[in-house]
């Protein structure tokens, strides 16, 4: 009953901080206070946050390392755009929540189907065979993508692989990617998607499937000799993964005007592991604050110029090193005790100040 | 038949190509395989210890006046003492952490390496000095066509063959290498026996750091020009090696790495360049779905 209401608290916390930041986030663009390169950068946190998420459930839920989270993106993002510029040219949908809607599903779908593909031979890997598999599938998914013509020629699609002379309205141009793309992407349709994923996945987690999924992680044989289908689980949390991913790379493609397929180099996959463990493995919440704070480092970085990603990099070392050494862990619990302490006292006396309210 | 002739000096050509290219991932997958086997871990800062390698026999050569040789040793002795701090001040601290956090460790050192020579060097290409590996070519003529193996590739080739002869003596014949099989084996055994497992784990970081200066004097010798990310994509591939030839597993990198080079540049050549990559990855993803310890990884049996 605890525990059931401990998952509720933090549910609802998760849930909370959220919305109080968009709405925060809303009023300060309504009141013009929030700085041009800051706003820019909403969308993109929001597609951070999601990808943060999705592959925490690969990673920490379901317990695989995946390197390849950028290659789902990357479906996603150029799915969208394709799907986005065909609707805009070939039927004339002027209409850029409908556009932007279909483009984010269609973003999902295809990705699912890519995830669902991969899934089938990656997941009879384990550990660092895993991980370097889902890495070599989004190289060849980036490298694939960077062959890829595609036009829109009348009411439909024109496909060349390696070939770029196609009839028609260029959409997807090879290695230069998509080019001159319809801004469509909205800051209310980010929150919107990271309300939708995080019900997915802390729904997910919660229920028979999510403890099955959780099962696995923790053990394997054990899960299966209880007649838990380990193949069934562990292609769940993979492709609601992957789908996710899509989501978010079909909003992130529509935010700019022009994105190349080398965006999604392993470097991104990379850089969305490391939001998901420095928020801490399996926890959601921490995934999105992490993603968040990550994304806006950089950018608060600025004025130290050239020297930013050295601090990104030192700060990420340092980070690792105090909270997984016991010597250096033990130290810092010391320094913060007295902090903690100050909060742990504060709790009797709440009730007084309470009952203090209503008098 | 003139086609059919053609076609194969063609392809002879290609095929030295391809194993000269990976012999140069095999001395850099033989760095990960030796810090996978022994320190259970993704050595992701590897490929940058690379480009460090590239810049410091660069600037030995171009400005500290030094001859050839002694600018690869210095690149050399700079890496490893370069390996043996990274691993003293950020991994081992982290030995009893889990392998997710070392790993993002690795990635951070990764980073800080880019970026410090981004901050000294800029990130403009810079031209490789040619005098480094100043060898002529040789060439032979088969059926009246010429088959030429670049200076380059021939100390590429027989640099690698002599590294992993006295590698393999090295593991096999000497103390400190059966330290290493032992710590590689069980490390918990191998404390109990008397091996001083920190001790080993430097001594693999300092010998995979020398070797990954060697391949950035030949990996920049073979492409002319580097900057300070030139060392992340042959890491990589080098990864990929190790893990196709099975990791941990030393002969392993070698066969992976001259295979993974020869499948990349006949694809290159004969498929499409552009899909070389993809190629490469696919067939890793092949052989692991055969084998998934890698060719000559060790299958071990699940306990219960």
């Amino acid at each position: 009953m605890n525990a059931k209401k401990k998952k509720l608290i933090y549910n609802a916390v998760t849930f909370g901080l959220v919305t109080v930041a968009f709405v925060v986030c809303r009023l300060l663009d309504s009141m013009n206070l929030m700085s041009r390169s800051f706003g820019g950068q909403l969308i993109p946190i929001c597609c951070w946050i999601v990808m943060a998420v999705s592959l925490n459930l690969v990673v920490g839920i379901s317990g695989e390392l995946s390197l390849g989270h950028a290659g789902f993106m990357g479906i996603g993002a150029f799915t969208g755009i394709i799907f986005s510029g065909w609707m805009q040219h070939a039927f004339n949908v002027q209409d850029t929540t409908v556009r932007l809607i279909v483009a984010i599903i269609a973003g999902a779908v295809f990705s699912g189907i890519a995830g669902t593909l991969i899934g089938i031979p990656v997941l009879r890997l384990k550990g660092d065979y895993l991980a370097i598999v889902t890495l070599a599938f989004s190289e060849i998914i980036r490298s694939l993508i960077n062959c890829l013509y595609v036009s829109v020629d009348g009411k439909r699609l024109a496909f060349g692989f390696l070939d770029s002379k196609l009839p028609g309205r260029l959409l997807l141009n090879g290695p230069n990617g998509a080019v001159s793309v319809d801004i469509i992407a909205t800051f209310s349709a980010g929150f919107i998607l990271i309300m939708i994923t995080l019900f997915i996945v802390l729904n997910l987690t919660n229920s028979r499937s999510g403890r099955a999924i959780q099962a696995i992680r923790d053990s394997r044989i054990a899960a299966e000799s209880v007649g838990i289908n380990v193949t069934k689980y562990r292609m769940m949390a993979f492709v609601t993964s992957a789908m996710l991913a899509g989501a978010a790379g079909a909003l992130f493609g529509l935010n700019f005007n022009s994105l190349a397929p080398s965006k999604f180099q392993f470097t991104q996959s990379i850089n969305v592991l490391v939001f998901v463990v420095l928020g801490g493995i399996g926890n959601i919440l921490g995934s999105v604050i992490s993603a968040t704070a990550l994304t806006i480092l950089p950018e608060m970085l600025r004025d130290f110029g050239q020297y930013r990603m050295l601090i990104y990099a030192i700060v990420l070392i340092l980070v690792m090193l105090v909270t997984n050494n016991p010597l250096l862990r033990s130290f810092f619990d010391r320094l913060i005790a007295p902090v903690k302490s100050l909060f742990h006292e504060k709790k009797p006396s709440e009730p007084d100040f309470k009952g203090g309210d209503t008098q | 038949m003139q086609p059919f002739l053609d076609f194969l000096v063609g392809f002879l050509n290609q095929l030295v190509n391809g194993i000269s290219l990976g012999s140069i991932y095999a001395i850099i997958a033989l760095g990960y395989t030796m810090v996978y086997g022994i320190a259970k871990m993704l050595n992701f800062a590897h490929g940058d210890v690379i480009m460090v390698g590239a810049y410091i026999s660069y600037c030995a050569f171009q400005y500290w006046g030094l001859s050839p040789l002694a600018s690869v040793l210095t690149a050399m002795v700079f890496c490893t003492v370069l390996g043996v701090i990274i691993e003293r001040l950020a991994y081992r601290p982290l030995r009893q952490a889990t392998s997710l956090a070392v790993l993002i460790t690795a990635i951070g050192m990764s980073y800080l390496l880019q970026n410090i020579a981004l901050l000294i060097f800029k990130s403009d290409f810079k031209n490789y000095p040619k005098e480094i590996i100043n060898v002529p070519s040789l060439t032979a003529s088969l059926y009246g066509r010429e088959l030429k193996v670049s200076g380059v590739s021939i100390v590429t080739i027989v640099t690698t063959i002599v590294i992993m002869v006295l590698l393999t003596l090295f593991i096999n014949r000497t103390k400190l290498g059966k330290a290493m099989r032992c710590v590689s084996e069980d490390r918990g055994a191998a404390e109990l026996m008397g091996i001083s497992v920190n001790k080993t784990i430097s001594v693999t970081f300092a010998i995979g750091s020398a070797l990954a200066a060697i391949a950035a004097v030949l990996l920049c010798s073979a492409q002319w020009n580097f900057d300070p990310y030139t060392g992340s994509m042959p890491g990589i591939k080098a990864f990929t090696a190790a893990v196709f030839g099975g990791i941990g597993s030393i002969p392993g990198a070698m066969l992976g790495g001259v295979l993974l080079g020869v499948i990349e540049i006949l694809g290159g050549a004969y498929i499409s360049t552009q899909l070389s990559d993809a190629i490469v990855f696919l067939v890793l993803i092949i052989i692991l779905l055969v084998k998934p310890s890698g060719l000559l990884g060790k299958q071990i049996r699940e306990k219960v």
